[in-house]
């Protein structure tokens, strides 16, 4: 029933054209490549900044 | 002006952008200087930084100048509207919305600050701070509408790339990275005057006041010809004090004697000349100047440091 209601809502809604949503996807795709960008410089930028040290901890 | 809205203009567009206005609004070519310029800071410095926490730093540098140039299109959206030269970028053309194009603004340069300072040292991201700030406040919505020395105290926010990549290696300022501040800095004001010369008409249109609507044609070149012979001297300064060798020296001399002798042509330039070749060559030779200056400066670092090692 709830799915309905939210069937009909989105009929109310913006109706995307094929270029709108070929840029919407473009840019999705683009800020994942964005954040995936930021984990992996993260992640490189922790290791060289600490060197071996950062395995030196204690369990 | 009381708020801190933009002046009204662009037309409000009905979806969001694509991925390639957002990387426009990051003024690209403007970018590669600013990347060029931090890359010999960081690599001239005394003191080696680990090769991907160097990459980090200039990506910052980038990221942060990127940053700063939506935030300067998203306030400036109706003088770009007014002009030739900038009417196709994406906020006067309607692709994309101000709020898009400001929140985009604040999230690349707040980005850069933090990754830099998390990274690198929160000396060069104070810095970078400062570069944004002074470029999209200071600038942007302060200097530009209101002062034909709007570029002259400006230039400063362009000259802090190659001083932060040299902060990000060495975590410190010195007398180097000042002097690589100060040839950027001296080297701006002849630099947009002689754009300035040959796109009168679009500033005069869009009410800025640019130094050849405010004080003439003819004043103007003899200001440009007084900050380029400055910009020659500054140029060999780093040879003058010791700071880099003889080779470098005579580069410098060399190049700033080319800077010399087009802003000689642009001062005997004829106030009827409505082509102004003078201008335009002088335009184009000092984006060569700077990548010049630089190159040479980078190579004469890395050769000394190889000779000591």
């Amino acid at each position: 029933m709830r799915m309905m209601v939210l069937a009909d809502e989105d009929k109310d809604g913006i109706t995307l054209t094929e270029k709108q949503r070929k840029a919407r996807r473009a840019r999705s795709i683009a800020i994942g490549l964005g954040l995936a960008a930021l984990v992996i410089i993260f992640y490189i930028a922790t290791i060289a900044k600490f060197g071996p040290a950062i395995l030196d901890r204690a369990l | 002006m009381t708020s801190i809205d933009p002046p009204n203009a662009a037309p409000k567009p009905a979806m969001p952008a694509e991925w390639r206005d957002f990387f426009a609004l990051t003024k690209p070519r403007v970018m590669t200087l600013v990347i060029f310029t931090g890359l010999c800071g960081l690599l001239a410095a005394p003191e080696r930084i680990n090769a991907f926490l160097g990459f980090a730093a200039i990506l910052c540098i980038a990221i942060g100048a990127g940053g700063a140039a939506a935030l300067n299109q998203w306030w400036e959206a109706d003088i770009d509207a007014g002009m030739k030269r900038t009417s196709k970028r994406p906020l006067p053309s309607g692709r994309m919305g101000r709020t898009q194009a400001r929140d985009f603004g604040i999230m690349l340069s707040a980005a850069s600050v933090g990754i830099m300072g998390l990274a690198i040292g929160w000396l060069a991201a104070a810095i970078l701070a400062v570069s944004i700030v002074y470029y999209a406040v200071l600038y942007t919505i302060w200097l530009k509408p209101r002062t034909p020395q709007n570029i002259v105290i400006g230039g400063g926010a362009g000259a802090f790339p190659p001083m932060i990549g040299w902060v990000a290696a060495t975590g410190e300022i010195t007398a180097m990275p000042v002097l690589l501040f100060a040839i950027i800095f001296m080297w701006t004001p002849p630099h947009f005057w002689a754009l300035a010369l040959f796109k009168a008409g679009d500033y005069g249109r869009a009410g800025i006041p640019m130094m050849p609507n405010v004080a003439g044609e003819a004043s103007t070149r003899r200001q440009i010809f007084a900050y380029s012979v400055v910009v020659a001297a500054v140029g060999v300064a780093p040879w003058v004090l010791g700071f880099s060798s003889a080779a470098y020296g005579a580069s410098a001399a060399a190049l700033g004697a080319g800077f010399v002798w087009y802003a000689w042509r642009v001062l005997n330039q004829a106030d009827e000349d409505r082509v102004m070749k003078p201008a335009k060559a002088l335009f184009a030779y000092s984006i060569v100047y700077l990548f010049g200056i630089f190159a040479a400066y980078l190579a004469d670092a890395v050769v000394l440091r190889a000779l000591v090692a």
